[in-house]
């Protein structure tokens, strides 16, 4: 009991501390504390496959400035047209990290898109739900790779393959939610809306999708984790560009310094992404709540 | 011409098993512009179930309803609910302009209206942070924002505590003079229908039609609870106890035995 207390007395004051840091300011100190980590079990391991943030940072700085691509590159890859009028160079880091970025994004609103009008319609219409509810759970159980694989086999080895794959792994899950959301609808709203006799475009757009929102953001959230991880696994299989590739390459020529280089840049591209669009329009969408 | 002719021959409501409910049968009768009529009846005698087919909201029924000289779906009409239905996503502000008309938003009606009610300091405020009273005047505010030909209000104040009920009741019958409008307004309320009404409709058990049509007779203002109030609801159940019977068992608005309703005092 005594230890209890005593235990707390001394960790109050670092408690107390962080709390008067502002939030930006606890998370550099924690990402520097994470830095220095890593230095130190560098420092400690001094191996290649254990490579020190700043030979990491070094192999980055090289990846990205080496111009080994052009932008027309870029567009053959990410979305299987060829031009030849674009002549800006790009390196490595930026060339495989957009290819990646655009494919991703692609899918990510194909599957937001169809996955929103499955979820509506299954959730407003009984009678189509119970037709498909099972299609949906089998979509939803379908291992992510098989689904890749075949989409391989019937569309062939392009990026439109796998960004359908991507797509077609997430639709279901879209739809679940969105299916919550549109069984969730508030009739007695949607009777205001009638009574007072609203244009459909005003219902749909104030009355409908409002109450819809919520779900939108949880899928929106939670489909951009999923499609962030899928879309690299299916580069693995038998692409040449993106980043799944390159972390496949960079695993078997054993350069770690790349492999993390490309991980980094590519998380940064992610959080940069939670913090510019998808965090901000949470909070306008939710902004009533509090 | 009226502002409300109402004839339902038959409402029928049927369950997914198919058995048939007589909701309301021979149901007639007319609001002339400018009156405030009160419906009575007690639970189940199909009272929402009128306010949706004049409202327009329900149109599987056999007869015709027209609001000034419109079949009811076509009608601009004001509603207030049982509860105050506002979009919760929505301000107070942009709850009224929701409805609001082109006409009534250039004329600055819904700040007017809401400014009237009291609640000029929350025009930013969502619905969440206001107590029920005041949640109840944005709805009321809602209801008047385009002096439609026609109101309809579905026991608004209901599950309200007295005092905040009756602030309401008297900011309606303002609202109602100054804009000449028309009501249609149900209650179970025997007191409320007379305080409130020129003149009170009442209805039979399901399936719902009017047994008795009762000019109320007195002279505005009024209060609540003066003498000549109670005289005439006296009056009314002495008179038609077997009309009456089972409305005053009903619960009736002072809900004061109810903790969470504290919280609405302060509107």
């Amino acid at each position: 009991m005594t230890a209890e207390v005593g235990a707390r007395g001394r960790l109050r004051p670092l408690a107390t501390g962080i709390a008067n840091v502002p939030g930006w300011g606890v998370r550099t100190i924690s990402l520097v504390a994470l830095v220095l980590l890593w230095q130190i079990g560098a420092d400690a391991a001094h191996s290649v496959f254990f490579p020190t943030p700043a030979a990491v940072a070094q192999a980055a700085w090289k990846l990205a400035w080496n111009d080994k691509h052009s932008v027309n590159e870029v567009v053959r890859a990410a979305l299987g047209v060829q031009i030849d009028f674009a002549t800006s160079r790009l390196g490595d880091l930026p060339f495989h990290i957009i290819v990646t970025f655009i494919r991703a994004t692609i899918a990510f609103v194909i599957a937001m898109l169809a996955g929103s009008v499955l979820g509506v319609v299954l959730g407003r219409y009984p009678t189509v739900n119970r037709l498909l509810d099972s299609w949906v759970l089998l979509g939803l159980n379908m291992p992510a790779l098989v689904i890749a694989i075949l989409c391989y086999i019937y569309l062939g080895l392009n990026t439109w393959a796998l960004i359908v794959a991507v797509a077609i792994n997430k639709i279901p899950l879209v739809a679940v939610t969105m299916r919550e959301g549109a069984s969730a609808i508030e009739p007695d709203l949607m009777q205001v809306g009638r009574a007072f006799r609203l244009p459909r475009l005003v219902m749909l757009r104030r009355v409908f999708l409002p109450q819809l929102y919520p779900y939108l953001m949880a899928s929106a959230r939670t489909g951009l984790a999923l499609v962030w991880k899928i879309v690299l696994v299916f580069e693995l299989l038998g692409f040449s560009n993106g980043v799944g590739f390159v972390l496949q390459l960079n695993w078997q020529l054993g350069n770690v310094d790349r492999l993390l280089a490309y991980a980094i840049g590519f998380i940064i591209v992610i959080m940069a992404i939670e913090a510019l669009i998808t965090r901000p329009l949470e909070r306008r969408a939710t902004r009533w709540r509090l | 011409m009226n502002a409300l002719e109402v004839e339902i021959q038959r409402k029928v409501f049927q369950s997914p098993a198919g058995d048939e409910f007589i909701a309301a049968e021979n149901l007639r009768f007319s609001v002339p512009k400018g009156q405030f009529a009160c419906i009575v009846g007690p639970s189940g005698s199909g009272k929402t179930t009128l306010l949706h087919i004049v409202s327009g909201l329900d149109t599987k029924f056999a007869g015709s309803v027209t609001v000034a000289g419109l079949p009811a779906a076509e009608a601009q009409i004001g509603y207030m609910f049982q509860s105050p239905r506002l979009m919760p996503w929505l301000n107070v502000i942009d709850n009224v302009r929701l409805v609001a008309t082109d006409a009534a938003k250039a004329a600055g009606k819904p700040e007017q209206l809401l400014e009237r009610m009291g609640l000029g300091a929350f025009l930013d405020s969502f619905p969440n942070r206001l107590s029920g009273g005041m949640q109840r005047r944005v709805a009321l505010a809602r209801a008047f924002v385009n002096d439609p030909p026609l109101l309809l209000l579905d026991e608004p104040f209901i599950s309200l505590d007295e005092p905040v009920a009756q602030r309401l009741r008297s900011l309606l019958l303002d609202l109602w003079q100054q804009h000449g409008a028309t009501i249609v307004f149900v209650t179970h309320d025997l007191r409320e229908a007379v305080y409130l009404g020129d003149r009170i409709l009442f209805m039979s058990p399901s399936p719902g039609r009017v047994v008795l049509d009762y000019p109320v007779g007195l002279g505005r203002p009024r209060t609540y609870d003066e003498a000549s109030v109670e005289e005439v609801r006296h009056r009314l159940l002495r008179e038609h106890p077997a009309i009456l019977a089972g409305l005053e068992a009903q619960p009736s608005n002072d809900g004061s035995a109810d903790p969470a309703r504290a919280q609405l005092r302060s509107a």
